[in-house]
């Protein structure tokens, strides 16, 4: 790992320099809430946000686009048309959630849509001050060591810049003198200060581990159909989850020729019809079937086979669902084996 | 936790996997009032011998303007060059292909899945169960243990079929019980005309003149519509065949085929990347293999 030391006031500076190699995108206010959208400054963003509306997975896998272009003699490639861009000011969280995400897309049939994304993005990391929403301390994903091109840790008087990849290394190439190696023992003091505070915001007492064996043991409990008389299958928290990934597919028909395009945009598993085969055999009838694989597959099937859950702790879902349903209400609700209220 | 018994084998991935290839009709034909047969060859002449497969593999095939959908291969890949479908009439896509005629294209990528383990097969006693549709991914496998005789063990294949007009390949599996190396065996459940010469009843009822079978050294493959699996299941295990040696091949929706749209997850698996064979002893470890709690029926 290579960790090099900037000045505060020299980040303006420095992503000014940045743009030339892509668009700049960052957290801005958007009434009340923060997304994700292109600015020309730094004084633009607001680095003071715990979260974003939709995590940076937006950059990489878009709600919708286009896959391919079709006529009557087949399908040609979307391919080659996507901006390079510098997402700045992206949390550990999310940077966990992209790495669950590559995990998907790149290996076992990489998806080329996803791998164009993900190598014209470059992803600068931001240090976050958690509120009482964030649960990355409970799923182990509130520092990060990797899946950054350069990573920025606000430290009072200067930053710390964790420099992830060559690409990353190339943008501190661009303007080497706002750069220095010269970590001294205030730096370090202060990052072990910072490290502390951060661990100490959490106050809630959230716990993942045994959940795979709590979801087995309740996979015919009650608390299912309770949740599932509350959902109102909108979505949004699949929406809003950066390990969620799931798809659908369409033939866009342009009017009155034989030609179009085929379309990819997120889809839903809490959807009625996402599990819905010809004849009409719906596998996942019930709203509480699909909430039960929507959980079981981030806190049961993931922690089965990777060893640690597939929720980045970012608390979208504690702040989107309108009904409160959310990663800690359910695995509170299969443990204690009662709804809350 | 470990991979399923059939696993993915290690294979050449295209650069745009989701990219079908156009393919031309040879032949179709109804098979039943409501299911055509249809045998393509690639547009493209060249690619003619290039797409390999195994017996329980399958494609998605596209319709542009229509969309994609996934389909069993009813050919097996011992008679390469062409690959044949039995397709239900069930939606807009299928209404289209149904409409298609011979020497018209349509998209196909694939192969997918883990296909049927026929390297774990070989030189084992095969015992084909087929219900209604199941026959279409089942004729695969069928066809190829036939093209590779003396590879197998002995070779049982049992058809059940709601009546004589919904039978598939009716005239093609007649044929085949005049060959001595394989006891196909065939039922309706009902037989209105009353001039069925075979068996009337479940498939099930095929079990009762099964003679005795070597159930260690059995692989049995079964596939068919949801109701079938409980009573099937019960006369396999009760025969003795080791539990991971039952195999099944299952239907979800699916959007992509290589495990990114996530629609046929099932815990950690994805039905179209690990499956879709599964063995019975997935199915009674995984709740929703063959639907929600269906096999909490059965403790065996």
């Amino acid at each position: 790992m290579m960790i090099l030391k900037m000045k505060k006031e020299d980040l303006s500076a420095f992503l000014e320099t940045a743009k030339e190699w892509g668009e700049l995108w960052g957290p801005t206010k958007k009434g009340n809430k923060v997304a994700f959208s292109k600015v020309e400054a730094l004084s633009q963003m607001d680095l003071k946000a715990t979260r974003t509306i939709i995590p940076p997975k937006k950059f990489l896998y878009p709600p919708r686009f286009t896959m391919f272009d079709y006529d009557h003699e087949g399908y040609v490639d979307r391919l080659g048309d996507v901006p390079k861009r510098i997402v700045f000011g992206v949390h550990p969280c999310d940077i966990h959630g992209i790495q669950i995400m590559d995990k998907l897309f790149l290996e076992t049939y990489k998806d080329p849509y996803y791998a164009e994304r993900r190598e014209k993005t470059l992803i600068i990391g931001h240090s976050c001050i958690p509120d009482e929403k964030c649960m990355c301390f409970a799923t182990n994903t509130d520092f990060i060591a990797e899946g950054f091109d350069l990573f920025f840790t606000d430290l009072k008087m200067s930053y710390l810049v964790w420099v992830g990849s060559t690409k990353g290394h190339d943008l501190v190439r661009m303007k080497p003198e706002l750069f220095s190696r010269g970590v001294d023992k205030t730096d370090i003091l202060n990052y072990t200060e910072y490290r502390n505070w951060k661990k100490a915001q959490f106050t809630k007492k959230i716990d993942f581990t045994g959940m795979p064996d709590v979801f087995e043991l309740g996979y015919n409990s009650p608390v299912w159909d309770q949740l599932g008389e509350k959902c109102l299958s909108c979505g949004q928290c699949t929406m809003v989850c950066p390990t969620c990934n799931c798809y659908n597919v369409v033939d866009e028909v342009e009017l009155g020729a034989l030609e179009g395009t085929r379309d990819r945009f997120w889809d839903s598993c809490m959807f009625r019809e996402y599990s819905l085969v010809a004849g009409g055999h719906n596998f996942r009838d019930k709203r509480a079937d699909r909430l039960r694989l929507w959980y079981t597959h981030k806190l049961q099937a993931y922690i089965g086979e990777f060893g640690k859950p597939a929720c980045v702790g970012c608390g979208r879902c504690v702040d989107t669902c309108p009904v409160d349903i959310n990663v800690v209400t359910v695995s509170e609700a299969l443990r204690e084996q009662e709804v809350g209220k | 936790m470990k991979k399923m018994c059939v696993e993915l084998d290690e294979r050449e991935v295209p650069d745009n996997p989701f990219r079908p290839d156009m393919w031309r009709i040879i032949r179709k034909y109804p098979l039943t009032s409501d299911v055509n047969f249809y045998q393509a060859r690639p547009a493209d002449s060249d690619e003619t011998l290039v797409f390999d497969y195994k017996p329980g593999q399958f494609v998605l095939v596209s319709i542009p303007g229509e969309g994609e959908a996934p389909f069993c291969i009813s050919s097996t890949p011992s008679r390469p060059g062409m690959l044949e479908f039995c397709i239900r009439k069930m939606g807009t896509l299928t209404d289209t292909l149904f409409s298609l005629k011979e020497n018209q294209t349509f998209g196909i990528r694939g192969p997918y899945g883990n296909g049927f383990p026929m390297d774990k097969m070989e030189g084992k006693d095969i015992l084909i169960v087929a219900g209604g549709m199941g026959a279409a991914p089942l004729r695969s496998l069928l066809l190829n243990v036939l093209d590779n005789r003396d590879r197998f063990g002995s070779l049982t294949y049992l058809h059940g079929a709601k009546n004589v007009g919904e039978m598939l390949f009716k005239e093609e599996f007649i044929q085949l019980k005049d060959r001595e190396d394989v006891n196909m065996q065939m039922s309706v459940d009902k037989d209105d005309s009353g001039k069925w010469p075979y068996k009337v009843g479940l498939v099930t009822t095929l079990f009762k003149d099964l003679g005795p079978i070597d159930a260690k050294n059995t692989y049995a493959a079964v596939c068919g519509p949801p109701v079938m699996y409980k009573f099937v299941m019960q006369e396999l295990v009760k025969l003795g065949i080791p539990k991971h040696q039952i195999l099944m091949t299952l239907e979800r929706r699916m959007k992509c085929g290589v495990g990114k749209c996530g629609h046929c997850a099932i815990e950690y698996l994805y039905t179209c990347i690990d499956g879709p064979v599964f063995s019975w002893w997935d199915v009674l470890r995984m709740k929703e293999l063959i639907g929600r709690g269906a096999s909490d029926q059965i403790i065996s």
